[in-house]
């Protein structure tokens, strides 16, 4: 018998799915403008690098779907399209966000992740998360060893959380009940 | 009604399952650039794939944008086109002058045997690129531009503007190009300083910095010193501008810690160009050893060479030249005259935004020169 506390608001978890257009758009669209946002405007949105939005899509479609499998294989998707625009091996971002998909599935089965301060809370902590393991990769695997600039990513962490209240709500749109 | 993911679960797997195994070759397996040219190079299929889908996009946004700003500035932004007109006619006056007094200099022998020595250190060829998309991420310091295998680029070709060095190529597809930019933590320069004429290695750091390596403690570095390729790294031209010293300080180990603001905008890049045909690779291989030049590169001056003379004889001749010269003399530093000669020729004419092209640089045109390499050739 599983004995587990469930610390959710209500008597029975929301199980969401997402339309096959939905599934396919939204993280080729993050994909898309993270790549495109920062020379859009000739560089004066640089700091569009501080921003994971497909981090973002990986977090909100683990969390709603609250399928760990599903929650990995959509961050192993959309962390190896993001490896490939890097010129760095492919496979960096893609286990990292595997982690984080599973992650915020498993986690959403036991927490209310469906208000903003949630949001951005385990936005935050999943953006941690997910540096956390690129370095781990980069330096165990890839054998990388560069410096980890951790007072600029938790700034980032925290404008991540911040841009995640905004995104999430958005992508609420494309949710349907299971 | 049964749903239409539990109907077709089982298709939906066995499509999964393919598709992940199909996913996980095009990983592993590299395909050529070009199948009509092996030497081109080969690139991950993955790579292919996302580029193929992504940057066809980005071009179609690219090509909006320009098109709605064409339109604004074509047709409804009048007094902004007026007053722009006013500029590029003071501007072209300005030019018109400078160009008569470059040419007023060029023609005295000294000046103009050190332009035309640089002339021979500098590229020939380049070609225009407009910059479309990047990695999106501060841990891959990674540029697309709209220029690929098919406009005869290649993995490694440096890529500049006319302010200075932006990087170099990475991966090389069909219609695009990868550009890694000097400050991503990976890349490297070889680099060399203006006036002390230290070599050293540029790299960037996470941070996007650009810092100047293996300089040591004991060296005298300022600040405001010029940092420029040194042609060593058979990439980057020599003589090209990296970046200005910005801050100096004693590293743990033996070396300085020199921290560079870089020449180019790095954060602002719209178009680049890209060095197609390197002249100093050619002419170093030929000529490994060349005791004037070595002498020109450790000394701030011009040095004077003699028209021909055998190759023993006109190095020392050379350097024993500049050497009194450089006593006699103090002629102006010949890296000074170098930006002056590549900027007019560098920057395209018409609209270089609308038709990248392929641009001439002042080493297109050879011209007899004491120190080029049939002269120096030993006879």
């Amino acid at each position: 018998m599983n004995a587990g506390v469930i610390y959710t608001s209500r008597e029975e978890i929301e199980v969401y799915r997402f339309n096959l257009v939905a599934t396919l758009f939204v993280p080729a669209v993050a994909v898309l403008l993270q790549s495109y946002l920062p020379v859009a405007f000739h560089g004066r949105l640089h700091f569009f690098d501080v921003f994971d939005l497909p981090l973002l899509v990986t977090i909100f479609f683990g969390v709603a779907r609250r399928n760990p499998i599903a929650g990995s294989i959509t961050g192993c998707l959309i962390g190896l399209a993001q490896d490939a625009l890097t010129h760095n091996y492919l496979g960096l971002f893609g286990i990292a966000k595997t982690f984080v998909g599973y992650g915020a599935s498993s986690l959403a089965t036991k927490i209310d992740v469906e208000n903003p301060g949630s949001r951005f809370l385990i936005t935050v902590g999943f953006y941690m998360i997910h540096r956390i393991a690129y370095l781990l990769v980069q330096r165990g695997m890839v054998l990388q060893d560069l410096p980890a600039n951790w007072l600029h990513s938790i700034g980032a962490a925290l404008a991540n959380g911040l841009l995640a209240i905004v995104v999430f709500a958005v992508l609420d749109k494309f949710k349907q009940r299971a | 009604m049964e749903s239409f993911f539990s109907r077709y679960r089982n298709p939906m797997i066995l499509g999964l399952v393919l598709l992940l195994q199909v996913f996980g070759l095009a990983v592993q397996v590299k395909r050529p650039i070009d199948p009509r040219n092996p030497e081109a190079g080969s690139v991950r299929m993955i790579r292919l794939w996302i580029s193929g889908v992504i940057t066809p996009i980005e071009r179609v946004f690219v090509a909006t944008g320009s098109w709605f700003g064409q339109g604004w500035h074509d047709y409804l932004n009048i007094g902004g086109l007026r007053r722009e007109n006013r500029e590029l006619r003071e501007q072209n006056e300005q030019l018109r002058i400078q160009q008569t007094r470059m040419e007023e200099d060029a023609a005295q022998g000294r000046r103009l045997q050190a332009l035309l020595d640089f002339k021979q250190h500098f590229v020939s060829q380049t070609i225009a690129a407009q910059v479309i998309g990047s990695s999106g991420t501060e841990l891959s310091r990674i540029l697309y531009i709209d220029r690929g295998a098919k406009d005869g680029l290649r993995s490694d070709m440096a890529v500049i503007t006319p302010d200075g060095v932006v990087g170099k190529l990475k991966d090389v597809f069909p219609f695009t190009a990868q550009v890694l930019v000097m400050n991503d933590a990976s890349s490297g320069v070889g680099a060399l300083l203006e006036k002390s004429r230290l070599h050293g290695v540029v790299k960037g750091n996470t941070n996007g910095d650009l810092i100047l390596e293996h300089v040591m403690v004991d060296e005298k570095v300022e600040p405001g010193e010029r940092v420029l390729t040194s042609g060593g790294d058979r990439i980057y031209p020599k003589g090209l501008p990296i970046g200005t010293v910005a801050q100096i300080s004693s590293g743990n180990d033996l070396f300085l810690n020199i921290c560079l603001r870089p020449a180019a905008d790095l954060n602002r890049l719209e178009e680049v160009l890209v060095v197609t045909q390197p002249q100093l690779a050619q002419a170093d291989s030929e000529n490994p050893v060349k005791a004037a030049d070595i002498l020109a590169q450790r000394l701030p001056g011009v040095t004077q060479k003699p028209p021909e003379s055998p190759a023993g004889v006109k190095a020392g001749a050379a350097a024993t030249a500049a050497a009194s010269n450089q006593k006699a003399n103090p002629a102006p530093a010949l890296s000074q005259a170098k930006p002056k000669m590549v900027k007019p020729k560098v920057v395209p004419q018409n609209n270089p935004a609308a038709t990248p092209a392929q641009v001439d640089t002042p080493a297109s045109q050879p011209a007899p020169s004491p120190t080029s390499p049939e002269v120096n050739k030993p006879q």
